[in-house]
């Protein structure tokens, strides 16, 4: 098979004021026509580098400090800046992430076609829009003559994600580089991208290079694969072997963090290779103040229960002009039992967030009961009484980046609700306290005089998990907790989530869209849509059994690390 | 869009509302009305009198109605001082200050805007450089000072430019404009440039910084990997989106060149609304303030009305909403 583009040696670097930092080390690559290719790496590893090496992209300071690139015979890491323009779109386009920003907001969808048509063909304008909804017909946009003349915005992400697709084939490239192309879809919106792909690059003899973080990505699209990490390619080859069989010791501990749909799991494999986790301080739980959070009164039966909970949104402006109303939570009940870990799964929009929003309070219901340890939270009047039930439960944000104060040092933001609730008789307790806090959540004392921004991702969610803690919480929701972390990180986080839930005796609500994720965490699972509930099930069962149609066609679209290895035995990860 | 359009002017009449009562206050509480007017050997039965013509006796909201009624129909009383009526004033004032803020907003723009994007897209060239210092200098000095230093360079070192007032203008049916003489024109030069160089370097920052931002977006990352050349990137794609949030910033910027030229109306002496509104204040003249102060608010409230419908116009993701 032909070679289409051939990446030999390549080094990028990036000067820093603390010299320059490689971002790309000797990587070697090779993506014949036909072929998916299939980079994977955690962030950091330099695996969008390498695609934005390729286009020609980079941008300062970074620069190809060694290696050629090789287009189709030609090489082009040298070419001047007009030539490589020339290349890009005509012989080499990418596509990005997130098709929502991706985009130019101010234009029609034909606009931005035809003018990307006719930068690089010798066409009319009105050749040049035929050609433009044909492309469009192509990537699945159905009635492609009407949507031609709509704005981005008033496209689905799926849908947005076809335009994008559609942009970057105007041309015809050989090589199509897709950077995280579904990172930003629900799951079965990227079912159905990445079987576009995967058609476009058979129908065309194309090549592309996959560029994404997800191994259920990879297993799903890839012909090979090249792991890499910390700027280097460690391993590269067949995507059943490298999957059912890996050499190098990253891409063992990779596969080992994926959480597992098949099979339920104690603990995640710890991991090594991965960001050093800090060991977690032990605390004797019996005497130390954190532990001396079972003087709540005790609760029989549910500690939590919701019964018929509605909210609705109203849009539309008070003039009455085109009210509108959206149910976003519509009739939920369901029962969380103390020292359960109860899942809520669904695909954006579905609701799942709201429901927590109203368990904390954030959002008052329409209509509805809230049941925690005995009262019903609706019906707390004054602050007073609706503090003593907050104190009891916390919740974990899924952004780590935006869910800290990042003017506040680590220790004040830990010590906040300590603070606020009164829970310590003097500043030396609090001291203490947050100290020990730290240390439990394994990111040790000296965290305490930092600010959040000297910390990563997950570094970031154990600050979030220290601060839930700070209240003596007896239940805490999890909002999407590991979505935004990389799979070796996620599993740390899990983990700790899952070793303080016994040590401390926590009833959790974890919300997520992640499946697998979900089985890895729950006693039962509700899977919502459109802010309703269709089933309630126990986890194994659920998993098993889904008794909805609509909770198998999740299962059926849950990306799998199931495939068939070269030798034929099934391997499943 | 109408209905839009409908719910913007509502707001716009109950600013202007909230104005008139200010300035309506000012009249009728800042001083009283009838000293201000009649001289010391007016006797009090007389004074009582006047007070009773000039209805002051009646109920506060039938005050504020009547002023409301006599200011929509463009009567806002004598000025105490020029005993001329005030709308009058204003009238004759109005063109002076109208012409001077009109050349001195295309002058902030048509230099600002290139200027801008131009930092923005030769970040590093030694001309956006000494682009950007320059505007530190144009933001941090004074008008006064700059005004000043103008008129010492220009007029008296130089000797090419009138230092002072209108030169001579032409009546067109009640409008006097500079335009059309050659001692008008050159007498325009300096104050416009003084009035400008404010909100010319203040164009400069924000297109530039607002477009660095754009030039950062997804799409124009899109736009590259598609091999769209340069100039449609720049101008087509990027600069569109960067007038999109400096739109409202502008609009009001050239709201203030009008409400402030006060300051390079007092330095050149130029026979606008500004002028007339320095000597009111020294004089306590309140029917003339009052009056300015609607005057404004008015520019002010129009300028927000029309960015907000240029808007409309320019983001298609308004539309939908408006819906």
């Amino acid at each position: 098979m032909t070679i289409l583009l051939d990446i030999d040696g390549l080094q990028v670097e990036f000067a820093s004021r603390h010299g320059d930092v490689v971002a790309a080390k000797n990587v070697t690559l090779q993506l014949s026509a036909g072929e998916i290719l299939g980079v994977v790496g955690e962030s950091g590893a330099g695996k969008s580098t390498i695609g934005n090496a390729a286009m020609g992209l980079l941008e300062r300071p970074g620069r190809v400090a060694g290696g050629t690139v090789t287009l189709e015979g030609r090489r082009i890491d040298n070419l001047a800046d007009e030539e490589m323009r020339k290349l890009r779109g005509t012989r080499i386009s990418m596509i990005f992430q997130d098709p929502l920003t991706s985009l130019d907001p101010l234009r029609t969808i034909a606009e931005q076609l035809v003018t990307t048509i006719r930068t690089h063909l010798p066409l009319s304008e009105t050749e040049a829009r035929n050609r433009a909804r044909r492309l469009l017909e192509q990537v699945g946009i159905p009635d492609p003559a009407a949507r031609l003349d709509h704005y981005p915005h008033q496209f689905s992400g799926g849908m947005r994600q076809r335009v994008v697709i559609a942009l970057a084939l105007c041309a015809e490239p050989n090589v199509i580089i897709a950077d995280e192309p579904t990172t930003a879809l629900d799951v079965s919106i990227q079912a159905q991208i990445l079987d576009l792909l995967r058609s476009l690059v058979k129908d065309s003899g194309a090549g592309m290079l996959i560029i994404t973080h997800d191994m259920g990505v990879i297993a799903e699209i890839a012909d090979r694969v090249a792991v890499m990490y910390r700027g280097e390619v460690v391993e590269v080859g067949r995507t059943q072997k490298i999957l059912g069989n890996p050499d190098h010791a990253y891409t063992r501990s990779l596969i080992s963090a994926v959480p597992r749909s098949d099979v339920k799991l104690d603990r995640f494999p710890l991991v090594e290779h991965i960001e050093a986790a800090g060991a977690r301080g032990q605390l004797d739980l019996k005497t130390h103040w954190l532990g001396q959070t079972r003087n709540y009164e005790r609760v029989e039966g549910p500690l939590l229960s919701v019964r018929d909970l509605q909210l609705i949104f109203r849009t539309g402006s008070l003039f009455g002009g085109g009210q509108h109303e959206v149910r976003a939570v519509d009739g939920v009940s369901f029962d969380i039992n103390n020292g359960e870990t109860f899942g809520l799964v669904g695909e954006s929009g579905s609701g799942k967030s709201t429901v927590a929003r109203l368990i904390t309070g954030i959002y008052r219901p329409n209509a509805g009961q809230i049941q925690f340890a005995g009262a019903d939270l609706t019906k707390l009047a004054t602050r007073a009484e609706l503090n003593r039930y907050r104190r009891q439960m916390q919740m974990i944000f899924q952004d780590p980046y935006s869910s800290v104060n990042p003017r506040m040092k680590v220790r004040d933001i830990v010590a906040e609700p300590i603070r606020f609730h009164r829970l310590s008789n003097s500043r030396d307790e609090t001291r203490r306290i947050v100290d020990d806090l730290l240390d439990h959540v394994g990111l040790g004392k000296r965290a305490a005089s930092k600010y959040p921004h000297e910390f990563s991702g997950g570094q970031r969610q154990r600050i979030s998990i220290a601060r839930a803690l700070a209240t003596r919480p007896r239940f805490l929701i999890c909002d999407e907790p590991t979505s935004a972390l990389d799979v070796s990180i996620q599993a740390q986080v899990l983990n700790l989530l899952k070793d303080l839930q016994a040590e401390l005796g926590l009833t959790m609500l974890f919300i997520s869209h992640d499946l697998p994720v979900i089985r890895q965490m729950c006693d039962r699972v509700a899977v919502m849509r459109h802010g309703k509930i269709l089933e309630i099930a126990e986890s194994e069962t659920l998993f098993e059994r889904p008794q909805h149609d609509y909770t198998r066609h999740l299962l059926h679209l849950m990306p799998k690390m199931t495939t068939a290895s070269a030798e034929g035995s099934r391997v499943s990860l | 869009m109408v209905f839009f359009v409908l719910k913007r002017l509502a707001q716009s009449v109950l600013v202007m509302l909230v104005v008139a009562l200010i300035a309506f206050a000012l009249f009728r509480y800042v001083g009283d009305p009838v000293n201000n007017m009649v001289g010391q050997d007016t006797t009090l039965e007389q004074r009582e009198q006047l007070r009773d013509e000039l209805g002051l006796n009646d109920a506060v909201f039938v005050q504020f109605g009547r002023f409301i009624g006599n200011a929509v129909q463009g009567n806002f009383g004598q000025s105490y001082r020029l005993r001329e009526p005030v709308t009058d004033l204003l009238a004759q004032r109005f063109p002076a200050t109208f012409e001077l803020s009109v050349v001195s907003a295309i002058l902030a723009l048509a230099i600002g805007i290139p200027m801008g994007v131009y930092t923005a897209l030769n970040r590093r060239s030694i001309l956006s450089r000494s682009f950007m210092t320059l505007s530190l200098v144009g933001i941090s000095l004074p008008t006064f000072l700059i005004g000043i230093l103008l008129i010492l360079i220009f007029g008296v070192i130089l000797r090419w430019l009138p230092t002072f007032g209108r030169g001579d203008v032409v009546s067109i049916g009640g409008w006097t404009t500079g335009f059309l003489t050659k001692s008008g024109l050159e007498s325009l030069i300096m104050p416009a440039i003084t009035l400008a160089i404010f909100q010319m370097t203040l164009v400069v920052r924000l297109i530039r910084a607002e477009m660095l931002e754009v030039l950062r977006a997804d799409y124009v990352k899109f736009a590259r990997a598609r091999g769209l050349t340069s100039r449609t990137i720049n101008f087509s794609i990027a600069l569109k989106n960067t007038l999109v949030p400096v739109m409202t910033i502008i609009g009001l910027q050239i709201g203030s060149i009008i409400a402030f030229a006060i300051i390079t109306e007092s330095v050149f002496q130029w026979p606008g609304m500004g002028l007339l509104f320095i000597q009111a204040i020294q004089n306590v003249d309140i029917p003339v303030m009052a009056a300015y102060l609607l005057l404004i608010a008015f520019i002010f409230v129009v300028i927000n009305l029309v960015v907000d419908v240029l808007y409309f116009v320019v983001d298609p993701r308004l539309r939908v909403q408006g819906r």
